[in-house]
Formats: structure tokens, sequence, C-alpha cells
């Protein structure tokens, strides 16, 4: 924030001041979040740091709280934030006077989310992470981007809407808005109250599942998504993630199996099939895309509900796999939009309908970029010599493959570890809605493979007499480094199983999180009269 | 007293989610406002409506929600109110731009084919 608001008094000039300035703030909270992984883990399964930022005594004041799941998904967001802003100093920058500021606010909003434990500061950190998404969405302008924009404006108002009907309901029934004591007196709830209790936390878990993109509240994303530019759209790549995270948070918090009376495990079913319907909608439109950039949204989609669906069977060997496979998609998600700009600036003619907004038009100063016509090196040489594949052309594939492969869920990749250790703890539950999920998950990976593949023969082996796309390496550096850290899951696939599988007994046994907020104390004051 | 708010919370609501359906972007800004004020009733009404009971702390009486009236939902009232303005301010910007590029004020960016 404090970034956010040294930006804006630059003005609208100092773009590389900004640049280097934003850089250097991404970095450093990446590296922060790393800390705090690392501390976290270190110290233990129960370790949970607490922090009071006014200092006022629990559970009046606001808590901020680091915890295995807060901390994992801070260190995502560091990563996906890092690798879309790299990849907008190329030159995405330049379309908006205050690209840096939004994208400052983004991160504030979205490492506030995962970290605080008050519902209301939740809700502040919600807005602001969605009016900075709103700003990032109508980057670059253009008819697509603001009809598209308008649509998600919409909806998200109305989530944020629902978002207050919850939270006010939870307090009027239970009295307080901190987390850890809302999770505290559930159990102590009248039987008279606990009807409202549900219909408060039903309200709640609506507008987080329209975050989440759960259908059929989902028919926004795919048209936002694949209007935004290519930076904006990586981002909100994470940005599916945080109604994800809410949903785990609260609900493993509030309703687990042992929860006394009417409570345990509310809503789970509603959240299994959910899901699953989800999925099964996500993987249809894979396969009825055309388009890249919706590809890419609609497989947000499904890898939303399949986290959704996971999260419903409140197994902790489920939730482990499903902590693993919701890194890997979003590294995947995050890289494929990326990819999805450099790909279609790599073909000459747009095949699209003819209204589609490539955002080229309204960026008259990007013309330059085109690779000239004409200039082939092959013309000085034999007419039957064979041409070398461009080295950004080979990059392209090969990124695209590797990333076609995560998201399809295909060995010996990420997301086939992810799935591999999904469909193991699928089995052990054995239920039927279990086996709904084995089949759903199997199957959406084919859908996946079939549609990416699709789409890649299309980009990639049709290719005639066309000019070499020119890259940066500003360009191809954030998307090599997400797919780098997708191989790196692999490689330490032990470790950061082990690490999720810690992180899924933490949040299965909530005990621990309470018992750590609640029991926090405030820092005494100074003592008066104390001599340096 | 509580049913007259609650019918005041219904009708704006009601009203609010009607227009919010509607097919042009001005009548679904004033969906949202109307919705916003309900919501915004609604939080102050969490903290329970009250008669005679004191607002600020006075000395003398004890400090307990059967004398004062609940400050918190009117504090989280304040906030919602703010962030709600801001948003439909950001709302009728988004719109003038649409109105700008599609030429008209349908939703959609373009009246539906028949």
């Amino acid at each position: 924030m404090g970034t956010a608001a040294l930006m804006l008094m630059l003005g609208e000039g100092n773009r590389r001041l900004k640049a280097v300035i934003n850089t250097a703030s991404t970095l450093t909270g990446l590296l922060l979040a790393v800390w705090l992984l690392l501390r976290v883990q270190a110290d233990g399964t129960a370790a949970l740091g607490v922090y009071l930022p006014g200092n006022w005594p629990v559970p009046f004041g606001i808590v901020l709280v680091a915890d295995p799941l807060a901390v994992f998904m801070a260190v995502l967001a560091g990563a996906v934030g890092l690798a879309a802003l790299l990849f907008a100093l190329a030159r995405w920058q330049h379309a908006g006077v205050y690209f840096h500021v939004l994208f400052q606010l983004q991160l504030m909003g979205l490492y506030g989310a995962f970290l605080t434990g008050d519902l209301f500061n939740l809700f502040v950190f919600f807005e602001v992470l969605l009016a900075a998404s709103y700003g990032l969405l109508l980057h670059g302008g253009g008819l697509a981007r603001v009809r598209a924009g308008l649509h998600y404006i919409s909806i998200n108002l109305l989530a944020s809407l629902l978002f207050l009907i919850g939270v006010a309901v939870i307090y009027g029934v239970t009295g307080t808005l901190n987390m850890a004591d809302i999770a505290a007196k559930i159990a102590l709830i009248p039987p008279g109250d606990r009807g409202l209790l549900h219909a408060g936390a039903a309200i709640l878990a609506v507008a987080f599942l329209a975050k989440a993109a759960l259908w059929p509240l989902n028919f926004w994303l795919p048209p936002a998504y694949g209007a935004a530019s290519a930076p904006s759209a990586a981002v909100f790549a994470i940005l599916t993630k945080v109604g994800v995270y809410a949903i785990l948070r609260l609900w493993t918090l509030c309703f687990p199996a042992d929860a006394g009376g009417a409570s345990a495990g509310f809503g789970g079913p509603v959240l299994v099939w959910g899901g699953l319907a989800t999925l099964a909608f996500g993987a249809i439109g894979m396969l009825a895309s055309q388009q890249l950039g919706r590809l890419a949204g609609y497989s947000v989609i499904a890898s939303s509900g399949t986290l959704i669906a996971a999260i419903g069977f409140d197994a902790p060997a489920l939730t482990s796999g499903a902590l693993f496979y919701l890194a890997s998609s979003t590294l995947a998600g995050c890289a494929l939009f990326l990819l999805v700009e450099l790909i279609e600036r790599a073909r000459e003619v747009e095949e699209g309908p003819e209204d589609l907004d490539d955002g080229n038009y309204a960026l008259p100063a990007f013309l330059d970029a085109e690779p000239p016509k004409g200039i082939n090196l092959d013309d000085n040489e034999e007419a039957l010599i064979g041409r070398a594949i461009p080295a950004a052309l080979a990059f392209l594939g090969v990124a695209f493959t590797v990333c076609a492969m995560v998201i399809a869920g295909l060995p010996p990749l990420s997301g086939f570890v992810s799935k591999l250790s999904m469909l193991q703890a699928l089995l052990d539950l054995g239920s039927a809605p279990a086996w709904w999920l084995f089949t759903l998950l199997i199957g959406s990976g084919l859908f996946a493979a079939i549609a990416l593949m699709r789409v890649g023969v299309r980009h990639f082996w049709t290719a005639q007499d066309r000019p070499a796309p020119r890259l940066r390496v500003v360009e191809t550096l954030p998307i090599a480094a997400l797919l780098a850290a997708a191989l790196l899951l692999v490689a330490q696939a032990e470790a950061v199983l082990g690490y999720t599988r810690a992180t899924a007994e933490v949040l299965h046994a909530p005990r621990l999180y309470i018992d750590a907020v609640l029991g926090t104390r405030t820092v005494p004051n100074p003592v008066k009269g104390a001599q340096p | 007293m509580e049913i007259v708010v609650s019918i005041a919370i219904g009708i704006m609501a009601g009203a609010g989610v009607w227009l919010v359906l509607r097919p042009r972007t001005f009548q679904v800004l004033i969906g949202l406002a109307l919705l916003s004020y309900a919501v915004n009733l609604f939080i102050f009404s969490v903290g329970s409506l009250s008669v005679d009971a004191e607002p600020i702390v006075r000395a003398g009486v004890p400090a307990d929600l059967t004398n004062y009236t609940d400050p918190l939902p009117q504090a989280l009232v304040l906030t919602a109110i703010v962030i709600g303005f801001a948003t439909t301010a950001l709302y009728l910007v988004v719109l003038l731009a649409l109105r700008g590029l599609s030429g008209g004020d349908h939703v959609d960016g373009q009246e539906e084919r028949s």
C-alpha cells in the first residue's frame, strides 16, 4: 500500500522509476512470504504466527494469522504477481498510467485476504483486491474489455452485498467478527438461533463461491478473463483461488466433523456436488472453446470445481492433494494466460470473430512491434533446403506443451502428481460422490488434453511461410520461471506433499487455530519511568 | 418498529433485484444502489433496533448493551457505505465508456438479436 501511494505521488510520468519500484516491492513481498513459509514450516505442525496490528486484546481487535495455509497462498500470490509484473514490463505497462498503482493494490488485497483472521477485515481486503481487479480488467481499453468489465463489476458488486448480509447475520447470532471466536462460539449457540446461523453462513458462502466461479455462478469468468490483458489475466488466475481459500478456511474452521450438534459438516454435500458440476462445466467448456483465451478461462473454472469438490469431502488426505493441485493449476493457469498473448501475436491473421478485440487498435504504438513483412533469411537460401525452427517459435511450442500437460494432468508433470494423490485419497473414501469425482477428474483431464492438443495443432503445425515471431526476454522469462516452478513441484514432490499434508492436518483440527488466536496476548505498554 | 424497517428493507431489496435484472445499464446501476441501501439498513438493524438507548457512553450508566446501542454494526455500515459509493462511481464510469464504445446502453453492448 505504501508503494502504491508513493507511485501515485510520482504522477503520470516516471514510468521507468515506477517499474523499478514496483518490481522491487513485489520481489520483497515474495521474499517475505517465502520467509514466513520457512518459519511456519520450521516451527512444526502446530506453529501459527498471530499478530495484533492495533494491539487490542483478542477478540476485539483485528488479528493477522500466518498459518500453513495462509502462508502457502501468500507465496503463490507473490510468485504469480512477480511473473505477471515482469511480463507487463515488456509493453503492457504503457497501456495505462496507473497500472503499477493498481497492481500494488491488487497484491495488497491478496496478501491481506490470506492473512487476516477477522471476517469484516476479510470483506475490506476483498473489496481492495476487487477494486484493483476492476481497474486491471479494463486496462488497455477496447469494447470487449469494457463490456466484459461491466458484467464483472456487476456480478462482484452483488456478491459483495451478499458478503455483507452474511457477515451481519453471523455477527447478530454470535456477537463477534473474529474467525476463531466465531468458531469457538458456534457450539454454544442455542437451537433456536442455529437456523439463522446456517442461513448467514450459506449466504456468505454464496459470495465466496461466486468469486471461486462455482456453477451456476461462473458464466462471467471466460469473457472477463479472455478479454483482460495478459498480465491482468495472469493475476486473475490466483484471484479465483481467493474464493476457494475463503471457503476452505471458514468451512474447516466453523463446521468441522466434530462440531457439536447440527452444525457438523454443514454445507459439505453442497460443496461436493457443486464442485462436481463446476468441474463438468469447465471440462465441457474447454472442449467447446475455439479461442485459446476462453479455453484458459474454462481451465480456471475446472480447477476451481476440482478444489471445491475436494474440500467438501472433509478428508485431510484429499485436502492435501487438493492443495498441491491448487499450486500446480495456479502456476500453469498463470503461464497459459501469458502464453495466450504471445501465441496470438505469433499469428499474422486472426481467425476469430470479426468484432473480437485483440487490443491492438487501441494501442497504435504497438504496431511497431510487428515484425516487418518480407524480412526472412530463407529468401537467400536454396528453395529446396528446409528452414530451421525459429527459437521463438520453439520456445512457444515447448512452453505450450509443458503447460498443456500440467493442466491436463498428464505424467510426469505436477498436474499428474496432484491428481494421483487426490485419486488415491478418493479410492480410500469409496462413497458415491467420491467415485463421481474420481471419474470426472480423469474425464476432465482427457477433455483438457483433447482441447489443448487441438489448439496446439492449429497454432503450431499449420504455420506456412510466416515470419518468425519476435519475443523479448522479459516476456519469456516469467513464463519459463512459472513452468520451472511447476517442474520444481515434481522434483520436490515429497517435500511439498509433506507440507500440504501437515497443512491439511492443521486445517482439519481447528482447535489449533482457535487456541492460537484466542490465546494471544497484547504486548505490554512500556513501563513508565524506566531509564534507558 | 421492527415490522416497518423490515418492510422498508424488503421493498428496497425487491425493487433492487428487479432492476438489476433489467437489460439497460443505468437500470442495473439504480438497482445496485437500492440493494446497497437495503443491505446497509439490514446491517444496522442486526445490532437490534432500540428506543431511548444511549449512543455515547454516559457517566453513571453501566456500559453494556442493555443500556446502549451496539456501535459495531454502525461502524460496519460506515465502511460499507464508503465502499458502495466508490464502486457505484466506478460502475458509472464503465457505463459511460460502454455507451461511447458501443453506441447503446444495453448491458451486453449490443441489442438482442431476433
